[in-house]
């Protein structure tokens, strides 16, 4: 098992080699720089600008420039947001992005679960049926939607939680987001949940396991859940790579200094190292979920080895 | 025996599922008793609601299922009994072992864990005397190695050994009643036999009453005390074994002893040209492997064999699963990459590519053996079996091709009014009879014929077995039989090749096989398959 982590690690290597070089280029190809802004800069500022970072340079040096800064683990300055390094965005921004996308997650697998298992079990029955009805809803309403009416009810009318804030990270001002990026989650994982419970329950195992007069408690949850379990696993690591690097929605409307507004505001302001970073920081986590879930596969499901 | 207790008493059983197209009833009143110690068998074929009687009774009907009527253990009726009671005699007084070993066992719990669950439930001991318990069980099933069998998860062992282990976790609270539905059916004949006879020995050393759901009439009539054979939901006749078989009363039963193919056929002439060979033929398979993984595991599925196939012969290729004999089929029409060298008529066609195959192919034919699966659902039976004239008879015109399905529908026993319908609309012999005429009408000269009877029922099987000899007469036709089914290959075949891992274990005449096999592996099989002997504990 060891080995077969260090030899994905490895691979993981190459992988984000070609990411980075196609990102690198692709966003070249889009026109304008960081410095053409509205109303212009005089050109000789312009031109003293474009030297400082570099710019002026061949294309490919500072492809090779860029690796090798990105080697020696910096992810360069940002042209936008010139105070800040592009490090230094994600070392304060990452954090909170992370403990939102956390929360939102352990919450939608947890109450996803029991909803997708509860509607399983009661299959074409009333209990099914409401949960498949706010399954539907909590997909289909946009996030857009459900933020501005949490900070509606909760905040100004009933005055429960604050409209927006990160507040230092007090656990009252990440009600609202984290229910906001949980609640589209949790109707996905209920679904899925459902849809593989009552495949597993009508599995032929399952039938013996009620031939053998086995409680209903183990009949489900030992037996069934955990054949169940595989689709969720599968779906989580993507989910979690995404949310854990956050949402420009949710961190816009709440006002939470996140990394989530980076990867949209870079790329349309030309901030080449920030959409670079945001790049890279999104490729690791998606590798590293995606290993991890391939390592659950395996604690799951005995069949899965890699040896 | 003969004053011993009704153990399990069905009176008036009716089984209904509700359906989008109303309520169909499976299961029509019946009534069966089972007394302590005794074998009773089941016989019907699919859809006779054999199954379900057993399923009703056990509470593990599908939830669009009801049962009415009852089902008395030692007088408290099943079907009425409070879940929690009812799970206090299943698994304990009445249990019961499935068609389907490779799936009936939780693929993520170890075979130790499976087997103490039901003896801690039922019992109450503690894990480690439960392990004893496991312990005795896998050797009462004659598992190799229990103790580290114990250790082992269900896809690490074969069908049969896991079909041991579900006898094993049924048995596991001395029961009353094992209810065994078609539990070898899924099992090749060999493991078969060990598994009837392993059946049979325990039901002598823990005297346990047997409930024997089967369509085999071979097993009942070597392991049956009393039968009850069921036809749509009703039992149309019920008896002491020895006396259902030697005199059948109802026209049913009486069809499905007459069910068994018979009949011979006369090896083609000496001088009959040969139509179809292979020599040394090889197919390995490469298993694993990659740029990381390291080398790969070489399987030769099919080693060094040379073939035959003359015309108007049939060659019945006889095996296990897992034996090479459908990769050898394949191999043979060039539908896999093989070493050694293949002719067909004069000419080799060891290296033809796609391109020059394809004239070729409509003489080379296949039927495959789920005609469930080999028929596509979104074409209708006239453009399933006219597909190949579209490319081997581009010119004909449509109004010539709807005539030729018409024949060819007529030919294999089909009303033609029939090629406007889809496949879902017929039946598995039906469906079978469709891929049998999408090969004819292309009028081949040689048909590979892949389990083709395998997933009938045997009144069925006999008329596809009949069927095919008609159009092997009419039309001159080479059959090359794969069939693990020894009485339907003896019926189609002329000579017999049996293999085992890839490689001919024996070949000859059919007579001469089955009278005499030489090898020990040939003399199982047919111990295997056709001794009518009945199943005894070994001594």
């Amino acid at each position: 098992m060891l080995i077969y982590v260090f030899r994905r690690l490895l691979t993981a290597i190459p992988t984000l080699f070609v990411i980075v070089t196609l990102a690198f280029f692709l966003i070249r190809v889009a026109p304008g720089g960081p410095f053409n802004q509205e109303r212009g800069l005089s050109p000789v500022i312009k031109a003293n600008l474009e030297a400082q970072f570099g710019l002026n340079d061949p294309l490919w040096k500072q492809y090779l420039n860029y690796l090798n800064n990105l080697l020696h683990g910096s992810f360069g300055p940002s042209y936008n947001l010139p105070d800040f390094t592009v490090g230094e965005l994600f070392w304060k921004g990452l954090p909170i992005s992370v403990q939102l996308g956390a929360s939102a997650l352990i919450l939608a697998l947890i109450l996803g679960s029991i909803l997708g298992v509860v509607a399983a079990l009661n299959q074409n029955k009333s209990a099914d049926y409401a949960v498949i009805a706010v399954a539907t809803a909590g997909s289909t309403i946009p996030t857009f939607v459900i933020a501005p009416l949490i900070q509606l009810v909760f905040g100004l009318s009933w005055k429960l939680l604050p409209i927006g804030g990160w507040g230092d990270g007090a656990l009252i001002n990440k009600i609202g987001p984290v229910l906001t990026l949980a609640l589209p989650q949790i109707a996905i994982v209920a679904r899925l949940m459902r849809g593989s419970m009552i495949e597993s329950l009508r599995s032929h195992h399952i039938r013996t396991a009620r031939a053998l007069g086995l409680s209903d408690w183990s009949v489900v949850v030992k037996h069934a859940l955990r054949g169940a379990l595989l689709p969720i696993v599968s779906y989580a690591g993507p989910a979690a790579a995404a949310l854990l690097t956050g949402s420009i929605v949710v961190e816009t409307i709440f006002s939470i200094p996140g990394v989530g507004r980076y990867f949209v505001d870079a790329a349309l302001n030309r901030d080449y190292t920030l959409v670079m970073g945001t790049v890279v920081v999104i490729a690791i986590f998606t590798i590293l979920f995606n290993l991890i879930v391939d390592i659950l596969y395996a604690v799951v499901d005995p069949r899965v080895r890699y040896d | 025996m003969a004053a011993a207790e009704t153990v399990l008493d069905v009176r008036d059983l009716k089984v209904r599922f509700r359906t989008l197209d109303g309520a169909v009833e499976a299961v029509k009143g019946i009534n069966i008793n089972v007394k302590a110690g005794e074998t009773v068998a089941v016989v019907g074929e699919s859809g006779s609601g054999k199954s379900q009687t057993m399923m009703a009774a056990m509470g593990l009907l599908a939830s669009n299922g009801e049962a009415t009527g009852a089902v008395d253990y030692r007088g408290s009726n099943l079907l009425t009994m409070r879940k929690s009671e009812l799970n206090k005699v299943r698994g304990r007084k009445i249990s019961m072992i499935f068609q389907e070993p490779m799936t009936s066992l939780d693929p993520l719990y170890t075979i130790g864990n499976q087997l103490m669950e039901p003896i801690r439930r039922h019992r109450g001991l503690s894990a480690a005397a439960a392990r004893e318990e496991a312990l005795k069980l896998l050797r009462l099933v004659h598992i190799p190695d229990p103790e580290r069998r114990l250790k082992s998860y269900p896809h690490e062992m074969s069908g049969g050994q896991r079909q041991r282990v579900m006898i094993a976790m049924a048995l596991a609270n001395d029961p009353d009643v094992l209810i065994a539905d078609e539990p070898t059916t899924a099992l090749d004949v060999t493991i078969q036999a060990q598994i009837l006879v392993l059946l049979a020995e325990l039901q002598k050393k823990l005297g346990m009453a047997i409930v024997f759901i089967t369509h085999d009439l071979g097993i009942v009539r070597r392991f049956a005390d009393r039968v009850y054979v069921m036809r749509s939901g009703e039992v149309v006749e019920e008896g002491e074994a020895t006396a259902l078989f030697a005199n059948p009363q109802h026209p049913y039963t009486k069809m499905l002893l007459a069910a068994e193919p018979t009949g011979r056929k006369a090896p083609p002439p000496p001088d009959a040209p040969i139509l179809l060979e292979g020599r040394k033929v090889e197919v390995t398979f490469k298993i694993g492997g990659g740029l990381l993984a390291g080398d790969p595991v070489i399987l030769r599925a099919v080693d060094d064999i040379s073939i035959r196939l003359k015309r108007n012969q049939t060659i019945g290729i006889v095996g296990e699963s897992g034996s090479g004999k459908s990769t050898l089929g394949r191999a043979l029409l060039r539908l896999l990459p093989s070493d050694g060298q293949i002719r067909f008529g004069n000419s080799d066609i060891s290296a033809a590519d796609k391109q020059a195959m394809r004239p070729l192919r409509r003489e080379l034919q296949l039927v495959f053996q789920d005609p469930f699966g080999s028929l596509s659902p979104r074409m209708t039976v006239g453009q399933i079996i006219t597909e190949g004239l579209l490319v081997h008879e581009p010119s004909l015109s449509s109004k010539e091709r709807d005539r030729r399905a018409m024949e060819a529908l007529q030919e294999v026993g089909l009303d033609p009014v029939m090629r406007n319908r889809y496949p879902h609309e017929f039946s598995g012999g039906q469906r079978q009879r469709i891929a049998i005429a999408r090969a004819m009408i292309l009028k081949p000269k040689v048909v590979v014929l892949d389990e083709p009877t395998s997933a009938l029922d045997r009144s069925v099987q006999k008329q596809i077995v009949e069927l095919l000899r008609k159009l092997q007469a009419d039309h001159d036709l080479s059959y090359l039989f794969i069939s693990h089914d020894l009485a339907v290959v003896r019926a189609m075949a002329d000579y017999i090749i049996v293999m085992k891992q890839g490689k001919i274990v024996e070949e000859g005449q059919t007579e001469a096989i089955f009278d005499h096999p030489r090898e020990k592996y040939t003399q199982t099989l047919m111990a295997a398959a056709i001794d009518s002997t009945r199943f005894r504990a070994s001594a």
